[in-house]
């Protein structure tokens, strides 16, 4: 148990210098875009006076280094800093008005646990479909089915998203209206209502995630079939599926954990798009609304949240496969 | 489909008054019910109900449209009437103005409307460190008086004709004083409705008030959802699915999708948005004045109109007065492509080829670069070579606007004219984008300021409008249409506004169930 401990104890830490690192990437990568929030939030009336004092208001004529260090001792405090758009409108009336809006933190929080609710429902879905495909398509690899299969979620994996967020809006919301094409979710919303909102961008990141998931669960069994204990199980007059089941899945779970957890953290990187297409409001839409107005506070947090889920996600992986597999759990 | 200008509404005017007579119904009544949901573009997370940082329709239409109220309001006919102000008359010089304020209107709160909010309002826009759009519209004011609960005088610092017209400018809500900061925060204002539901950048959702003071005049919905649709494709997708009453700005691609929908239908009228190429008047060649006439006869407005625009818009004649104007003087003769007598101006400019650069980018508006691109193609047949520049879209109102000799450029309008022509016209305005100084020009800018008589100021903007027509040094080459779609569930009157998109903004108050 302890040398477990220890091993999660040491991802925890290269996890905190991989986000230290991730922070000055994003950092450079974000001050390096062309244009800023001055300019963009004045658009036309971008007078040269107006510009410098907006720049100076939020501190942007101070050197990058001193930016990046304030930043980053405020993120180790849990405070994101306050979103540049916010921070303009918060000035004309002297004080936050009260929306609360103004932290970084008290924007990102809904958005992110919108996204959080996408991500669990796909996963409701993805994860035991995509598990069951695969190991139906091993167990009859070679056949139709395991060839129809793999055209079908290879086909949905190689076309983009939002083609597959059209088509599936064409289907099931145009020509049969059985679901909303609009994703407009908010905060108290019966479940019922939030639940079939978010159904088509649920399935349209379903089949994203799919392939991936169901192709590795296919790999991984059929690699360990060629195992000699298999093969006895096999003379033993074993059932099939009772021994990809009981013999081979157990041994096959760690790459199949690994892949889940990559999916799951793309649940949550990788939704942009599809929020958009969906009009759904989650961190995605924040995100790219963000970026649009230069609104670099709050595309900053977006990045780091994404690379700590990444990451997070990671070491959940890693320490899952390592339980689920007695050789790595007691080392020799 | 219905376009709509002065003279056609004069018309229709006619028409209404001769159906009336023979008794006919003109359209259905109003009716009262439902909840009108409309995907709107504009959102920001960035929103507020703070009238003076509002710049784009999601906005605008919920608070001036839906929740507050302004002093004076514009008709759908384009006509000026009172909102929370009753009556207001101006000294004879213009500069002193009296505006007699509604009674018994009441905030959302319960809190009685008067000249203290009036007064507070308005100071919001000049405040320390303030911000607001309007700030030039406020600070002309020298001084703000409350002569009786309900009636305000305004001093200015030099007389203006329009005074009343700027007081419905979208920015000046007017709020409950001594609680603004609160009001700002929940959305406390005069208006139809009141605020249930506001996530910036998401939606708004507000319900009727009973017993307002527009009483049943206005405002048929019990509630009105606004929803933010940013993406084009998915704001056409939730009309389509019948998630949605109503979108504004279609992408004219798409346009045919939506006239084949049995269920929707498209509306679209001519406003004052309209799309430029300002030269800069004191820089060579463009300090000729037979360069810029050359220029003006070098381009295929209507070609322009078609290919860009997809025939959404009108040909423009070189000035920024449009039909949604007063005096809009849309009989001037129009500019046509004629290389011959853009020839002729060259010769008069004694040249026999020029070499120019067009700086464009679709940050000034979309198709600019292609819309420069076409003017390549025509001037080409009268000697003028134009080499178009494509300038990035970062940075370009800073970087190549008012910088570059020649750019590509768009204006929303102004209600009146001398609101345009004074930010943009006038010499040494800060946005003067042509860096227009006409003696003549600047004269009758200032003088038709203060004139009261209709008729006088209507010559006065004429004369102005054919100074810029003729000799002018900014290219219109055309305006462009405010595009929505309904669905059929939703009915709103014959004549909708033009200053704005969707009903200048005002569906909430116009439009009804069917």
């Amino acid at each position: 148990m302890a040398s477990i401990l220890k091993i999660i104890a040491q991802r925890l830490a290269l996890g905190a210098l991989t986000m230290f690192v991730v922070s000055v990437v994003i950092f450079t990568a974000v001050n390096l875009l062309p244009g800023d929030f001055a300019q963009a939030i004045l658009g036309q009336g971008a007078t040269p006076e107006a510009v410098d004092a907006i720049r100076r208001d939020l501190g942007l004529d101070q050197p990058p280094i001193t930016r990046y260090l304030d930043w980053l001792a405020g993120a180790l405090q849990g405070d994101l800093g306050n979103s540049f758009a916010q921070a303009n409108f918060a000035a004309f009336v002297g004080s936050d008005a009260g929306s609360g809006l103004s932290s970084v933190a008290g924007q990102i929080a809904p958005r992110f646990e919108n996204t959080i609710f996408l991500a669990g429902v796909t996963a409701l879905f993805a994860v035991p479909v995509s598990l069951t495909l695969g190991i139906l398509a091993a167990l009859y690899r070679n056949s139709i089915f395991d060839r129809a299969t793999n055209i079908l979620t290879l086909s949905s994996i190689s076309s983009p998203e939002f083609f597959l967020a059209y088509i599936l809006i064409l289907f099931l919301a145009v020509m049969n209206p059985i679901l909303p094409s609009l994703s407009n979710i908010y905060e108290g919303m019966g479940f019922g209502e939030r639940f079939t909102k978010t159904l088509l961008p649920a399935l349209t990141l379903t089949l994203v995630v799919t392939a991936h998931m169901m192709r590795m669960t296919r790999a991984a069994i059929i690699n360990l079939l060629a195992s000699p204990y298999i093969e006895m199980a096999q003379l033993k007059g074993i059932s099939p599926l009772r021994i990809i089941v009981k013999h081979a899945l157990p041994n096959a779970l760690a790459p199949i954990i690994n892949v889940v957890a990559l999916n799951l953290a793309y649940l949550i990187t990788g939704v942009v798009v599809v929020e958009v297409v969906f009009v759904y409001p989650g961190i995605g839409q924040l995100f790219v609304d963000s970026v649009k107005i230069r609104d670099i506070p709050v595309v900053q947090a977006c990045c780091l949240i994404f690379a700590g889920a990444y990451i997070l996600l990671n070491l959940t992986a890693d320490v899952l496969s390592i339980l689920s597999n007695p050789r790595l759990r007691h080392p020799k | 489909m219905t376009r709509i200008s002065r003279r056609s509404l004069l018309k229709t005017g006619a028409a209404a008054s001769v159906l009336a007579a023979t008794g006919m119904p003109l359209m259905a009544a109003p009716k009262s019910g439902g909840r009108l949901r409309a995907g709107l573009s504009g959102a920001n997370t960035s929103d507020s109900w703070d009238g003076r940082t509002h710049s784009d329709l999601f906005m605008i239409a919920s608070a001036q449209g839906t929740v507050f109220d302004s002093l004076t309001e514009v008709g759908p006919d384009g006509s000026l009437r009172g909102e929370l102000a009753e009556s207001w008359e101006a000294s004879a010089d213009a500069k002193i103005w009296t505006f007699n304020l509604r009674k018994g209107v009441k905030f959302h709160n319960g809190k009685d409307f008067g000249a203290d909010d009036v007064i507070e309002s308005l100071n919001m826009h000049v405040a320390e460190g303030a911000k607001s759009a309007a700030k030039p519209i406020v600070s002309a004011i020298s001084e703000m008086k409350k002569i009786t609960d309900h009636q305000v005088q305004f001093t200015l610092e030099a007389g203006n004709a329009d005074f009343p017209y700027l007081m419905s400018d979208y920015h000046i809500l007017m709020y409950p004083a001594g609680m603004i900061e609160e009001a700002i925060a929940k959305g406390i204002g005069t208006g139809l409705y009141a605020v249930q539901a506001f996530e910036p950048g998401v939606r708004m959702v507000a319900k009727r008030v009973d017993d307002h003071y527009k009483g049943d005049s206005a405002g048929f919905f019990d509630e009105v959802e606004y929803i933010a649709i940013n993406d084009s494709t998915a704001r056409m997708n939730a009309l389509l699915t019948g998630q949605v009453d109503a979108i504004n700005r279609i992408d004219f691609k798409t346009e045919a999708l939506l006239k084949a929908n049995p269920n929707t239908r498209v509306q679209e009228v001519t406003g004052n948005q309209h799309y430029t190429f300002p030269m800069l008047s004191k820089t060579a060649p463009f300090n000729d004045v037979n360069v810029r006439r050359a220029l003006k006869y070098g381009l295929n407005r209507q070609e322009m109109v078609d290919k860009i625009l997809l025939g959404h818009g009108q040909v423009g004649n070189d000035t920024p007065i449009g039909p949604a104007n007063q005096y809009y003087a849309g009989d001037m003769e129009q500019l046509s492509y004629d290389p011959d007598k853009a020839k002729f101006y060259m010769k008069e400019a004694g040249l026999t080829s020029l070499d120019i650069d067009l700086s464009a980018s679709n940050a000034a508006f979309e198709g600019a670069v292609d819309a420069a691109q076409l003017y390549q193609a025509s001037a080409k047949g009268a000697g003028i070579n134009i080499n178009v520049v494509q300038e990035p879209a970062d940075g370009y109102w800073s970087n190549v606007w008012l910088k570059k000799p020649w750019c590509a450029c768009y204006w929303s309008g102004r209600a009146t004219e001398d609101w345009m022509f004074s930010t943009a016209y006038e010499a040494g305005a800060p946005w003067n984008d042509s860096q227009w100084d006409d003696a003549r020009f600047q004269e009758l800018l200032i003088s038709a300021r203060a004139e009261l008589d209709s008729g006088k100021r209507r010559e006065q903007y004429r004369e102005m409008q054919e100074i810029l027509r003729t000799d002018g040094s900014v290219i219109v080459p055309m305006f462009a249409n405010y595009v929505q779609a309904l669905s059929n569930k939703v009915a709103t009157p014959d004549t909708v506004g033009n200053l704005w998109q969707m009903d200048n903004a005002r569906m909430a108050e116009r439009w009804w169930m069917a």
